[in-house]
């Protein structure tokens, strides 16, 4: 594929507001996860929650869209001034000449279980008010980025659980590709909910602590919520230096099981592997990958086998959730923000929370923050019903040196 | 201007039970009789995954095997694209029921069909398909958002895919906020080949979408967002050249031609 140039980008999560907060967090090795106290669920986990969501208001002629999902959506596109430069750039192509992608798990749907408390006693009607279009369906997020921004050309959710906005990356760039459009809004938001807390719980997937990716004793994944947004265009030679590009990006069907990963990893080396390819790089053009890295034992088992199978064991790699929590359909955007992050800083993130690596996974995992220059990460992303993707970063300045 | 061949049909709908029976339907030949949609059990499916299918992964699992018998092109090399307006009604329902109770709780299995994507994974199950597949929601643009994915996947590289575009209703309350009558799904696989099959092209247009002139049939394609193909089944149908607009966003629509 031809390289696409990352030229803005933003995340909202519970490590901070914006590209300099995240940065800082990282660089201090500092986890944003707490004991949940979320809204009344009685869970003994640890969540990692954005501070601050509540209070953001949203523009007036959107006041519709009004739930926590849009408003952690609103915070992040307020940050590092995105809003006003996806503005410039939609005034540049032409409103119908820019596609907005996102990805998100649960959209608005904590608005609907509040309003299952407050059903009508007789009736069993929902409260007034109730949101279905603006609020609960999953095109509400994308509906309302596209009305915030001003865009008027393609839109569309994806919407593959934990890897949906990793895969809107690789939808837009199909349709820059085909040039239906010249420019694109992706990125993805998902916000705590109950029913990704309980859910999750009732699968035993949660961790009682804060999560420890890759740590001999895991067990399990502590959920957050993230916002994260980018905005694409054709690199063609207009990029440099530090620019980030999108090298590639690859997919793939684990065809196994709903809620467990192929126990080889089969399908998260093919989707790595398809990123390789539509890059036209090797293993070896790799300098740090960015795991899906959840902290349950299958899962980290899993992902260690795939990325052993393709690069054995000298890649440097870590999960950066045991920082910012699992943050579902958005910790794709949210680890796409991350990488370029890394590349930029030249900074390797550790994994945190990990007190002894578990020796049976064959990768190189770091526990510590590590200084090195960057020219090329990958991001793995892995979903709910076997929906992998892997997307390939890089700064402008390596890709041209080749 | 995105092309692709349409190599197979499937549908299911309120008395709709299969492509050759509505195309029949669709042609004028055979009146068209509502009736509640009939959803097949999952075959394809491991007895284990079978018990677990509710009514949204049966229907995109029924009009995906239809369309792929049609085809005739094993179901296990082709890249899937799922699109589905408003995800599963009834596991939604029973989520937010549970979590509105004194003591909230949810069965593990309700929890994974809630993806949106569950039927994207239970179709890759099945049929051992390990090409990536894909799972969106557009609202009421749902299936031409899923059209304009399956013939993104074939300029960029596939050799062929599934669209498989599907509603199910919801039960009340949310019914009344999203009053889809029936279950609806369609099928297509299209391939990039120029051989074979009939030819589709698209574009964008401003131009509104094409009506059926049948009341009962036109007002399942306004009832329904998987519906919208209608328009484009019905000319397929009738094996003839021509062109229809099918609903997308609100700022634009689709202009399908057909050339068989």
């Amino acid at each position: 594929m031809d390289a696409l140039w990352i030229r803005h980008f933003t995340a909202a999560s519970a490590l901070g507001l914006g590209c300099e907060a995240t940065r800082a967090a990282l660089q201090s090795g500092r986890s944003a996860l707490a004991p949940c106290s979320f809204q009344g669920a009685q869970l003994r986990t640890w969540v990692g929650e954005v501070a601050g969501v509540d209070a953001v208001r949203l523009p007036a002629a959107l006041a519709d869209y009004d739930c926590r999902n849009n408003r952690l959506a609103q915070l992040a596109l307020s940050q590092d001034g995105f809003a006003e430069l996806a503005r410039e750039r939609i005034a540049r192509w032409g409103a119908r000449r820019v596609g907005v992608f996102m990805g998100t798990s649960t959209s608005g749907v904590r608005e609907t279980e509040i309003a299952y408390r407050q059903r009508d006693t007789q009736t069993g009607a929902l409260p007034p008010g109730f949101e279905y279009r603006r609020v609960h369906n999953a095109f509400a997020l994308t509906d309302y980025v596209r009305r915030a921004l001003g865009t008027l050309g393609p839109a569309v959710t994806i919407c593959t659980a934990c890897s949906s906005s990793a895969k809107v990356f690789a939808a837009a760039q199909r349709m820059l590709a085909a040039d239906l459009i010249d420019a694109a809004v992706v990125g993805g938001v998902d916000s705590l909910c109950l029913t990704t807390l309980y859910g999750f719980q009732s699968l035993q997937l949660t961790a009682p602590g804060p999560c420890r990716p890759f740590d001999r004793s895991r067990d399990g994944l502590s959920i957050s919520e993230a916002a994260g947004f980018a905005w694409l265009e054709r690199a063609g030679d207009q990029s440099e230096g530090s620019d980030i590009l999108l090298l590639g990006a690859g997919e793939s069907s684990d065809a196994h099981h709903m809620s467990s990963p192929h126990p080889e990893g089969a399908g998260a080396r093919r989707a790595m592997q398809a990123a390789l390819q539509a890059a036209q790089l090797d293993a070896r053009d790799v300098d740090y990958i960015n795991l899906h890295g959840t902290g349950t034992p299958s899962n980290d088992a899993a992902e260690a086998r795939a990325v052993h199978a393709l690069f054995g064991s000298a890649v440097p790699c870590s999960s950066t959730k045991g920082a910012s929590g699992h943050a579902l359909g958005a910790a794709g955007a949210l680890e796409a923000v991350i990488c370029a992050l890394a590349l930029q800083a030249a900074l390797m993130p550790g994994g945190l929370n990990t007190r002894e690596p578990d020796e049976s996974l064959p990768v190189h995992y770091l526990t510590a923050n590590q200084r090195a220059p960057l020219a090329r990460v990958l991001s793995n992303s892995f979903g709910f019903g076997g929906a992998n993707c892997a997307l390939l970063f890089a700064r402008a300045d390596a890709a041209r040196s080749g | 201007m995105l092309s692709a061949q349409i190599l197979g049909v499937g549908v299911l709908g309120p008395g709709l039970s299969d492509w050759q029976s509505t195309a029949a339907v669709l042609r004028g030949e055979a009146p068209y009789t509502a009736a509640p949609s009939v959803l097949p059990p999952p075959a394809a499916l491991p007895p284990a995954e079978r018990r677990r299918a509710g009514r949204m992964v049966r229907l995109a699992l029924g009009v995906g095997a239809q369309a792929v018998a049609d085809a005739g092109i094993p179901a296990a090399t082709l890249t899937a694209v799922f699109a589905s307006s408003s995800g599963d009604g009834d596991t939604c329902h029973e989520i937010c029921l549970a979590l509105a109770g004194a003591e909230p709780a949810i069965s593990p299995t309700r929890f994974h069909n809630s993806v949106h994507n569950a039927a994207a994974g239970y179709w890759s199950i099945a049929h051992g398909c390990q090409a990536p597949s894909t799972a969106l929601c557009a609202l009421d643009a749902s299936f031409g958002a899923g059209l304009l994915e399956a013939l993104l996947q074939l300029r960029c590289g596939a050799e062929a895919v599934l669209l498989a575009a599907y509603d199910v209703d919801y039960p009340p309350p949310l019914r009344e906020h999203r009053p889809i009558p029936d279950a609806f799904g369609v099928a297509l696989v299209l391939g990039a080949a120029p051989k074979g099959g009939t030819g589709l092209q698209l574009a964008f247009t401003q131009e509104p979408a094409s009506r059926l002139s049948d009341p009962a049939l036109e007002a399942l394609r306004g009832a329904i967002p998987a519906a919208r193909s209608l328009p484009l089944l019905q000319l397929l149908s009738h094996r003839l050249q021509g062109c229809v607009v099918l609903d997308y966003l609100p700022e634009q629509s689709l202009q399908l031609q057909l050339t068989p």
